[in-house]
């Protein structure tokens, strides 16, 4: 009762988190759609893992637990990571990056707040640079699968690797529409041919492109309730748009077009929800923008040169080394100072 | 009419509660027995006491007179006999009692002889001059001497008058119900205030949640002999902070660390234009003032109460503070502050009482660590990067917390307001501010301790050269006769010799031989001199 100002809003970390949360609920829902219900078994699985972890690391760091199990940001971490994983990855495969994001990319930093990296994508990096195999092995959407599995069989092939008799690996999974794309290429294919393949859709990967604006739809509940600022998601798609675009127009049979970049990989995901961590990100306003456009520069980058089909992960965790030069760099003006 | 207005940066929109104290006109206040008159009441010096203990005085006479050009005169709110001079609670922060002057109250209420001033034949300076004495002071809350803002400034002629209406705060009303009530004469005021500075033009600045003050103000204004425009400007807190109302009604902003002058703005408080007329049209020097009384009270409401009237008292005529009641915050919630002591006196600053309970202002669930969402950025009006400023306050990493404009932080609680780590943002601030303060005059006096040894040095070696010269003056005068030169020579190096060993034995002495612990204790004592001249050093820098 002894410092003003004794009047503050109803603004907490917890409810900027659950919002998060919220604004993915969309997504997870055209991902069931189009990928079967095994993604809830992954999100179950990482958010389990990431609140125990965090319980645990906490004690271990004499924190108290339940303020910070409650303030949501382990879940986020925990859903982001999942979403970002192929929906059948084995069950250890989703422990190991989720204990990774929480106890080394979060809280040996300092928990809440003092992580310099994205947890999430320092969880999906390990993996990916860990386990290529498993992390390109994509399940076929519904519609194309030769094979469909139950819920039963999904969990046997989550923690069991277990298919039901008479099924095969191919009959389930197929290459994603970047992974597709980089091969082909290399094959000296035209983008123009590539794209016909079945498991190109109007603008992305067939079905996929469905989750993707599901996730727009949620990023854009995000910018509503102000909980993101419109800088990073545009400045992101933009970037990625121009790009694309320009060495589309110069070499259409070598680079795909924009729209294709904007509807296939992690595009919109990290455009309102990985790139947009305000932990890891620049504060600035102009710092965003630029901070978004080099996420958006490399991510196309790294699609086109690098050997990884998607590039966010990446890009992402280079750019948020830049992240104290930028805000040193972009200092608004202050009020009555001419600069 | 005014043509356009600007916008300020950020603002908050905290729940006005306005209503609650504006449904009944301004009321008078009981007489108390006792006032209890602080000296400071004002920004600057303190003024001279001219009274004695025993001594009868009657209402408006002057108990302490303006000493120097920055400071206030403080009169009798009515008349009595004084009967203490010392240390008494004020109304503040750090609970530190101040000079006060104790008068019981006679309960005649007398005045001293008074009547309006001629301020147009008068000249301005008698009339600047005549301000000083009758202790008018900014009523917004600074409550910095207004005759200082009212000279002429060749260098910065004042182009454009300000009065401030805005009145951003919650909870605060004193300046809407005065200016609903009593617009004929703050317009005065006014007038006078123009005429002084030579303004060109005249602005009243009202927020548009007071439509009836601004609809009072305008009928007014239309009857004056001068042309002056109402605005009203956007509720926004702190809309009514003078750097942010100049920018909405000008477009401009008052450079750092300068005053308004410099861009040919000056800014009042209405109220303080009102003591301005009450003043020169009637003789009244700043006796007591309008002051909102409201929170847990049966009768919210404006009260003008005279100063020196206990706040506790002040209550009691709003009803009195309701069950449940924690503390009683001076101003508004956003900058206001809890009494230390509930019977300190009222005083020129004292714009509201707000008597709260715990579920008024519940307490803040512990900060959680800042997650750099920038809320706090975009709510700051002066437009600085309050998460970065936090965490230079918090590591005590004072440089770049000037570097990124600290200073410029008017303390208005914004970033606190929004944060949704619940961070005390402003408390950070206001730590780092004096702490940062504290270093510059540590490294002031540093200084001049330096540089009185470095002349103190200079002097000596001067002196030992002066005297070198008239040794070699005599020498030379001397010379054919120095023929056991020499051996003088020899003789006295012998004895320099002698002395330096003689020296060198006596020197350890004191450390010589001692127990182990107070030699670890001379070492450590040691080593920390060696740091605090580092760090000074540091900051030398």
């Amino acid at each position: 009762m002894n410092n003003p100002p004794y009047l503050t809003g109803n603004a907490s970390v917890s409810i900027i988190m659950l919002k998060v949360l919220l604004a993915l609920l969309p997504g997870v829902a055209a991902y069931v759609w189009v990928f079967g219900s095994g993604i809830l078994v992954t999100l179950t699985l990482a958010s389990l893992t990431a609140l125990a972890s965090e319980a645990v690391m906490l004690k271990l760091r004499n924190r108290p637990v339940m303020p910070f199990l409650l303030d949501g940001s382990a879940l986020v971490t925990a859903w982001l990571l999942a979403l970002a994983l192929p929906p059948l990855a084995p069950w250890w495969l989703v422990v190991v990056g989720t204990l990774f994001a929480i106890v080394i990319a979060k809280q040996l930093y300092g928990g809440l707040g003092y992580n310099p990296f994205n947890p999430a994508m320092i969880g999906y990096a390990v993996l990916l640079i860990s386990f290529p195999a498993i992390m390109t092995q994509w399940p076929a959407p519904l519609e194309l699968a030769k094979a469909q599995l139950g819920f039963a069989d999904q969990l046997h092939y989550i923690f069991g690797r277990i298919l039901p008799e008479g099924v095969s690996l191919d009959a389930i999974s197929s290459a994603t529409p970047l992974d597709y794309l980089k091969t082909q290429l290399k094959l000296q294919h035209g983008f123009a041919e590539i794209a016909q393949a079945p498991i190109f859709g109007v603008l992305g990967g067939k079905g996929n492109e469905i989750v993707v604006g599901a996730y727009l739809l949620g990023g854009l509940y995000l910018v509503q309730q102000r909980i993101i600022s419109w800088h990073i998601p545009t400045a992101f798609l933009l970037a990625l748009v121009a790009m694309s675009g320009v060495f589309h127009l110069i070499a259409p049979a070598h680079y795909a077009g924009p729209a294709f970049h904007l509807f296939s990989g992690a595009s919109m995901l990290c455009a309102f929800f990985i790139a947009t961590d305000p932990i890891s990100g620049p504060t600035t306003p102009k710092g965003k923008l630029i901070f978004a456009a080099g996420i958006g520069v490399l991510t196309w980058l790294i699609r086109s040169y690098g050997g990884y089909p998607d590039g966010v992960a990446f890009a992402v965790l280079l750019m948020n080394i830049c992240v104290p030069l930028i805000d040193a760099y972009t200092q608004p003006r202050v009020f009555g100072h001419s600069k | 009419m005014i043509s356009k207005l600007f916008k300020f940066h950020g603002g908050v929109h905290p729940p006005e509660h306005k209503l609650e104290s504006t449904t009944t006109p301004i009321r008078p206040v009981a007489l108390p027995k006792r006032l209890v008159l602080p000296l400071r009441q004002h920004m600057g010096n303190l003024p001279k006491v001219q009274v004695d203990i025993g001594e009868q005085v009657l209402k408006g006479q002057l108990l302490a007179a303006a000493e120097g050009m920055i400071s206030a005169a403080v009169h009798a709110p009515t008349s009595g006999t004084i009967v203490a001079i010392d240390e008494q609670p004020i109304p503040h922060a750090s609970g530190l009692p101040d000079v006060c002057i104790t008068l019981e109250v006679d309960g005649e209420d007398r005045w001293i002889e008074h009547g309006p001033l001629d301020y147009r034949s008068l000249g301005k300076t008698e009339v600047i001059e005549r301000l000083r004495q009758a202790g008018v002071v900014g009523l917004g809350g600074a409550t910095f001497p207004s005759h200082v803002k009212l000279r002429e400034d060749a260098r910065h002629p004042v182009r454009t008058l300000i009065l401030n209406g805005a009145e951003c705060e919650p909870f605060i009303t004193c300046d809407d119900m005065l200016m609903r009530e009593r617009a004929a004469e703050i317009v005065q005021g006014i007038e006078i205030m123009q005429y002084l500075l030579g303004a060109e033009r005249c602005i009243v600045g009202i927020e548009d949640n007071k439509p009836q003050a601004a609809q009072a103000m305008r009928a007014a204004c239309a009857e004056s002999a001068i042309p002056i425009e109402v605005a009203a400007v956007p509720t926004l807190y702190p809309g009514g902070g003078a750097k942010q109302l100049i920018k909405v009604l000008t477009g401009r902003e008052v450079p750092s660390g300068k005053l308004p002058t410099e861009i040919g703005v000056q800014c009042f408080n209405v109220a303080t234009a009102y003591t301005v007329h009450r003043f020169i049209h009637h003789g009244e020097p700043v006796i007591s003032r309008i002051v909102t009384v409201t929170g847990n009270v049966a009768q919210p409401g404006n009260f003008e109460a005279p100063l020196g009237m206990a706040i506790s008292e002040l209550v009691q005529s709003a009803g009195g503070a309701g069950a449940g009641t924690q503390s009683f915050i001076m101003g508004g919630p956003m900058m206001g502050f809890a009494l230390p002591f509930p019977q300190a006196p009222l005083v020129k600053a004292t714009n509201c009482i707000i008597v709260a309970s715990a579920n008024m202002f519940p307490p803040p669930p512990p900060a959680m660590p800042c997650i750099r969402c920038t809320r706090c950025a975009d709510a700051c009006p002066a437009d600085l990067q309050p998460q970065e400023l936090y965490w230079f306050a918090k590591s005590d990493n004072f440089d770049k917390a000037r570097d990124y404009h600290l200073f410029d932080c008017i303390e208005c609680g914004c970033c606190s307001y929004v944060c949704p780590s619940r961070i005390p943002l402003v408390q950070y601030y206001r730590y780092a501010k004096s702490e940062i303060i504290a270093l510059d005059r540590a490294k002031q006096a540093a200084d001049l301790a330096r540089e009185r040894n470095e002349l103190r040095l200079a002097r000596i070696e001067r002196e030992k050269q002066e005297r070198a010269a008239k040794h070699a003056q005599k020498a030379a005068g001397a010379k054919a006769e120095a023929a056991g030169d020499d051996a003088k020579k020899a003789a006295i190096a012998a004895a320099m010799e002698r002395a330096k060993a003689q020296k060198a034995e006596v020197a350890p002495q004191n450390t010589d031989n001692l127990a182990p612990a107070v030699q670890a204790e001379i070492t450590e004592i040691d080593a920390r001199r060696g740091e605090a001249a580092e760090t000074q050093e540091k900051q030398g820098s």
